[in-house]
């Protein structure tokens, strides 16, 4: 695996996620800066990281979404090449129009901060195939705005193609309102593009993959992709 | 030459923000509030005085950044 993790200004789970990707797939990931305009040689992994780019200023993520570097992260997508959003990352593809939709303010208007389950919805892609189909697997959220929302028409599309990886659900599994954390369409917690190459997720399977955060439940992701780039390579 | 681009969410799309003003209005006994819709306005100066370019410019601006036309509509004024 030859990640690289973007680091914009007010970015700050870059770290995190750095570390969770060297402990799982033994390699260093590349911090690149948002002033780049190109990815370093042989990147198969592209992570775009939580946090408060541009303090959130103008709406979450759209500042960063028009940064020199995600040029080059378009170019490499449309190639066919590994995006991963995490939390602020979500909303970065999202405005960068690399994913469809938008997160809008979560519907009780709170910030929340803390661990909720998700159900896997299929475990044949490269984002899921560390978990079975229908597992539930704890992982912490932390945002003021995970409320994905799209039009009718592209959330009946994304649904038709089988595009929602995860869902907010209870702990056995069961996805309903009062498990909707944040308000969103269809309970959706992340979702790829068309081609399925890039996911956003609002929750940090990153906060749990060693045994001292108190879950392991978020490794399977970073064991998925890192079995899925060795079988590549 | 100062413009105005007014940014608004497009009908239909939840606005927590608008709703929770919305409750405080009356809880404030204002009367006579029905709904409300929270927007944004950018004031913006520009160099030049030709019109068209003007709001060109302030077009391409608002598509490219201040708005997210997912969810937003805009309207541009030359003041």
């Amino acid at each position: 695996m030859k990640a690289a993790i973007l680091v914009f200004p007010g970015i700050n789970r870059e770290r995190d996620m750095a570390r969770a990707l060297r402990l799982v797939s033994g390699h260093e990931p590349a911090m690149v800066w948002h002033a780049e305009t190109s990815l370093p040689a042989g990147t198969d992994l592209v992570v775009v990281p939580g946090g408060f780019s541009y303090g959130d200023y103008l709406r979450c993520g759209a500042i960063a979404a028009r940064a020199p570097v995600m040029d080059a992260v378009r170019d490499y997508a449309a190639k066919g090449g590994l995006v991963l959003g995490v939390c602020n990352g979500f909303q970065i593809l999202c405005e960068s129009g690399l994913l469809p939709g938008v997160l809008m303010r979560n519907a009780r208007l709170k910030f929340i901060c803390k661990d909720v389950h998700l159900r896997v919805e299929r475990s044949d892609t490269p984002f899921t195939r560390g978990y079975n189909a229908g597992q539930v697997i704890r992982v912490p959220v932390a945002h003021g705005e995970g409320n994905y929302e799209a039009d009718e028409e592209t959330i009946k599309r994304i649904e038709g193609e089988g595009r929602v990886l995860y869902r907010y659900c209870s702990a056995d599994g069961v996805v309903d309102e009062s498990h909707n954390i944040n308000g969103a369409a269809h309970s959706i917690a992340g979702l790829v593009n068309d081609k399925g190459n890039v996911l956003g997720m609002m929750p940090h399977p990153e906060n749990h993959v060693e045994d001292i955060m108190g879950c392991t439940d978020g490794r399977g992701l970073f064991a998925g992709l890192t079995a899925h780039l060795e079988k590549a390579a | 030459m100062k413009a105005r681009v007014t940014v608004t969410l497009k009908a239909g799309i939840l606005d927590p923000q608008g709703k929770a003003i919305e409750g405080a209005l009356k809880s404030l006994g204002v009367d006579g509030v029905a709904s409300v819709r929270q927007g944004k306005v950018f004031d913006i100066e520009l160099a030049g005085a030709d019109k068209a370019k003007a709001e060109a410019a302030l077009k391409d601006a608002a598509d490219k950044l201040l708005a997210n036309t997912v969810i937003e509509n805009y309207r541009v004024e030359l003041l």
